[in-house]
């Protein structure tokens, strides 16, 4: 199948479009109809995309299953994968179906919800598969329509503040991404990403306004993406609407933000930033670096705070994702596998947290820490799952949570000793808030009123976890699963990177001449 | 005067006499009982006649270079035609609801058609300010059309008086430019100002013009007649004001620019620019704490025409193509918004204030999603068109060295996207309100949903009209 990637990413969009233009009724038959047939496609999607894993030769450090077409004004519609996205792709395949099953509860308007998740997913998944920069744009900027609507519908008490926050922030990212594309379509001539890649943007020092710009356009260009990005990550300090987004999103909404939209940024990072401005990069770095590792202390402190078990977790993630960029900004191979390795296993264990609080909220309607306490007695399989995630958050051995924190904190190690060492003290905190958390919730006795009557997971919440725990074990125990997938295209990415800054180019020479 | 003269202006001629038999035949019977019918035939002679102007080809100067039929012309001319008589036909159940239908509204809209056709077709100063004219002293009439209503006869006269003086500064700016070009051709004051250099009379005689036509697109700072006259006019006649004249004067801005000025690009360069990022800005300011969505799209507007001036500022061919497929973008899509808020009522009274929407996209769907697609396809959202109407813009500017001019334009256009969130969120997640009657006619719901259609389908094409612009571009510049 030549168009594989076309199939997997349209088929949740036609199955919105079927769901939109052919299920009539507001009654609780179009309801179960609309879940169950937004189930069957994002199970189908996963399908395909198996498909897309078992044809995926991890060897082949170019792009694979591409798929070119013209489109308008100069544009190409072109989509491929290659070692770096393609696990991405999986995630989000995989997250979905368990995401549309985990909202089987939804009352309000499941029609519509179905519908914004199927869209948001054809427009994740374009994300991570175009070779265009205008198509990655579209893809990237459209996502921001489904998630206002999924916030500011089926959201908390807050929701309106919390979906204008979030859609301003990242639109104002964006857009100065756009700018800087449309600049390196000006100065390449092409909007293709793999000519993009080996084409070299001016690095020269130039001054604007008095500033001496070391690594000149390249560093120009960097920091346009950059903000795009670091607000997606969300990296410190421009993380506050995470929080908010997380806290006022349905479950659902807050599995799909930490686990797929998050990754985004990291993802942009590796296919952009580093392959195509090396220089800038490169300048950048030691910033990137050090704004990194105080995002992980930092927002772990602010973590132990937290009153609100949704906004604990919200946290945890900009810590996490404090991780995935100190490791990508390490410049090294371990640094960026283990990135890219902490990203996916993010997306796990956080999607599984979100979903581990959506179990409590739906029977209590609070995400307060102190309206629980004593959980285990009532509910000993939630228990069970909960500290499980609880663990592999905090980076157990033996869950993919270590391997990602481990990765990257050897990469950065190798690339500034100071900035692993204060990384490394993120780890402790993690514990602290994580565990803080988890005996606040679940430990003690069960002496609150409002719970003695609360009951335990049923199958289906079961079924949800099921596939998680097995991925976070999986990951965890056998993580070159990932890393021989990856490892190819990180080195094929790294080694160009190297050889493309003039010190290292010139370092790598002599070695040669050795 | 040959006969191939008369060829080249037969469609406005047609519209023209139409126009006029229209016209007699109403006073005549003296009924505004016809004037439903004359709508309609009005809009259909309208459709008819821009299928006969894209049947057109090559490029011919008529009346001694009085009247270019160029490709740039006939696609503004295209784009004036079939908008005008949109808005004319999904305008007409609502106006005779409101009392307003009298046979001079559809007759007055065509006269002004017929003006800006020879805005668009202008090869000379005198023709320039003939259809200009004639377009404004139409608009002036029909924006006063509620004759018992203050706001109205007050929007009416406000915009005489301000155009007025646009006209003035425009016709002071063409004297000057006469003197010192010794012609009023665009031919003549082409060469005259061809080595790049323009001498000092003739550059004040070019900011006089470019004041005067700045004032007809509402670019900033001669924007202050549109919020009250938008919110003033009935509408239906606000949605044609919002529409075919903005694309009339743009294009017309272009060819004064081009076609004249062609040879001083630097000298008007920075004037364009500077309203670009004024209107861009104060667009996007000032209609965050408006309340009535007419004045709110006024200001969107304003914005948007900002926006458009980036193309022109440019000053290249794809900067030319940008704005025109901008300018066609931006009256789809404000057929489709402005179709859905001459709807907007309550007790069968017409009501414009925003938070009338709370909770609208809950009771109805359909129109709830086509105007979500409107106004995020307005704040440049891919993938709806209006992000690739923007892009193509952006393009221009950057490769113009413009950069500084695209990251003010995108900062612009994220403060602009919040008030058009903000109609999103009264209408998907307001509180409960006194809610709202969407009286609709069947041909204002075809425009809503029509262009909402357009705009996210045009995604995979663009429906071909690239090439037409790019064609139209190429025969302005060259």
């Amino acid at each position: 199948m030549n168009n594989l990637l076309s199939i997997i990413t349209f088929l949740p969009l036609v199955a919105a479009v079927i769901l939109a233009l052919f299920l009539r009724g507001d009654d609780e038959a179009a309801a179960r109809n609309a879940k169950w047939l937004a189930l069957a496609a994002t199970v189908a999607t996963f399908l395909f995309s198996l498909l897309l894993l078992t044809g995926f030769d991890a060897a082949d450090t170019g792009f694979q299953f591409v798929e070119e077409g013209s489109w308008i004004m100069g544009l190409k519609y072109k989509m491929g994968v290659d070692g770096i996205s393609v696990l991405f792709v999986m995630l989000t395949t995989f997250m979905m179906p368990l995401t549309i099953w985990a909202s089987w509860g939804v009352k309000a308007r499941v029609k519509e919800y179905m519908i914004a998740f199927l869209l948001l997913e054809t427009l994740m998944l374009g994300v991570f598969m175009a070779l265009d920069l205008v198509l990655f744009y579209l893809f990237f900027e459209a996502g921001l329509i489904p998630m206002f609507l999924i916030i500011g519908i089926w959201g908390g008490k807050e929701r309106i503040y919390a979906a204008f926050k979030f859609f301003l922030y990242t639109f104002l990212g964006s857009v100065l991404m756009l700018v800087a594309m449309i600049y390196m379509y000006v100065d390449a001539g092409t909007t293709d990403i793999p000519t993009l890649m080996s084409h070299k943007f001016g690095s020269d020092t130039f001054s604007l306004l008095g500033i001496q710009i070391v690594g000149g356009a390249q560093t120009m260009l960097f920091l346009a993406f950059f903000a795009s990005f670091a607000v997606k990550m969300p990296m410190w300090p421009v993380h506050t609407w995470l929080p908010d987004a997380h806290v006022q999103a349905p479950t659902a909404g807050s599995v799909v933000l930490a686990a797929i939209l998050l990754k985004m940024g990291g993802y942009g990072f590796l296919r952009f930033s580093l392959p195509m401005f090396p220089v800038g990069s490169d300048v950048m770095a030691c910033f990137v670096l050090w704004l990194s590792v105080i995002a992980i202390v930092y927002t772990s402190l602010v973590a132990l705070v937290q009153e609100d078990m949704k906004k604990l977790i919200a946290y945890s993630s900009v810590a996490h994702m404090g991780y995935v960029t100190a490791g990508i900004f390490s410049l090294n191979q371990q640094g960026v596998d283990g990135a890219i390795f902490q990203m996916l296993s993010h997306g796990f264990i956080s999607g599984a947290l979100f979903l581990c609080v959506g179990v409590i909220y739906d029977r209590m309607h609070t995400r307060e820490i102190d309206a629980y306490g004593g959980l285990v007695n009532r509910m000993p399989a939630y228990a069970l799952i909960f500290m499980f995630f609880t663990m592999a958050n905090v980076g157990l051995p033996g869950t993919s949570g270590f391997v990602g924190e481990f990765l990257t904190l050897v990469g950065m190690f190798q690339a500034n000793t100071w900035v692993a060492l204060v990384a490394a003290s993120g780890v402790i905190f993690s514990a602290a808030y994580a565990l803080y958390l988890y005996r606040r919730v679940v430990f003690g006795d069960l002496i609150k009123e409002s719970l003695k009557s609360i009951t335990d997971m049923d199958t289906r919440e079961k079924m949800i976890f099921a596939p998680l725990v097995f991925m976070t074990l999986l990951l965890g125990v056998y993580p070159s699963l990932v890393t021989d997938l990856i490892g190819p295209s990180v080195e094929a990415l790294l080694t160009n990177f190297h050889a493309a800054i003039p010190a290292d180019a010139a370092e790598m020479a002599q070695t040669a001449s050795h | 005067m040959s006969s191939v003269d008369i060829q080249t202006v037969l469609p406005e001629l047609a519209l023209a006499i139409y126009a006029m038999v229209a016209l007699l035949g109403a006073v005549y019977t003296g009924k505004d009982a016809l004037a439903k019918p004359i709508t309609w035939i009005t809009g259909a002679v309208m459709v008819v006649i821009a299928l006969m102007v894209a049947g057109g080809d090559g490029a011919t100067a008529a009346f001694g270079g009085m009247f270019l039929d160029d490709a740039y012309a006939r696609f503004a001319k295209v784009a004036i035609l079939l908008a005008a008589a949109a808005v004319l036909v999904m305008g007409e159940a609502t106006m005779s609801r409101r009392g307003l239908l009298r046979f001079e509204y559809p007759i007055l809209v065509a006269l002004g058609t017929v003006g800006m056709m020879m805005m668009v077709s202008a090869g000379d100063l005198m023709s320039l300010y003939m259809g200009l004219e004639l377009q404004s002293l139409s608009l002036y009439v029909v924006a006063s059309l509620n004759r018992d209503s203050v706001k109205s006869t007050e929007a009416g006269l406000k915009y005489f008086v301000l155009g007025a003086l646009s006209s003035g500064l425009l016709l002071y700016g063409a004297s000057l430019t006469y003197g010192y070009a010794g012609t009023t051709l665009f031919s003549g004051i082409i060469t005259a100002a061809s080595d790049g250099h323009v001498g000092l009379g003739l550059l004040i005689g070019l900011v006089f013009v470019t004041a005067g036509m700045a004032f007809k697109v509402s670019a900033v700072p001669f924007h202050m007649w549109t919020p009250d006259v938008y919110e003033g006019a009935p509408t239906a006649v606000t949605a044609f004001f919002a529409t075919a004249p903005k694309l009339a004067a743009m294009a017309l801005f272009g060819r004064v620019l081009f076609d004249a000025f062609g040879g001083a690009i630097g000298d008007w360069q920075q004037i364009i620019a500077l309203l670009a990022v004024l209107s861009m800005f104060l667009g996007a300011i000032a209609a965050i704490g408006q309340t009535n969505i007419k004045r709110l799209m006024a200001y969107s507007s304003i914005a948007h025409m900002g926006f458009a001036l980036l193309g022109l500022a440019a000053g290249s061919e794809y900067g030319v193509q940008a704005m025109l497929l901008y300018m066609a973008v931006y009256l789809t899509m404000n057929i489709g918004t402005f179709a859905f808020i001459m709807s907007m009522e309550r007790d069968g009274r017409p009501i414009a204030d925003i938070s009338a929407l709370n909770q609208f996209a809950v009771t109805d769907k359909l129109k709830g999603l086509a105007m979500l697609i409107l106004l995020f396809s307005l704040a440049g959202v891919p993938p709806m068109l209006g992000f690739f109407a923007k892009y193509g813009v952006l393009i221009a500017a950057v490769q113009a060295g413009l950069t500084w001019l695209a990251v003010a334009g995108v900062v612009a256009s994220v403060i602009g996207a919040f008030y058009y969130l903000r109609i999103v969120y009264f209408m998907y997640f307001g509180d409960e309100g006194e809610g709202l009657e969407l009286n609709m006619s069947p041909a204002a719901w075809v425009a809503l949903v029509g262009s909402a259609a357009i705009v996210i389908l045009g995604v995979v094409n663009f429906f071909g009209i690239e090439t037409a612009a790019a064609a139209a571009a190429q025969a302005l510049v060259n």
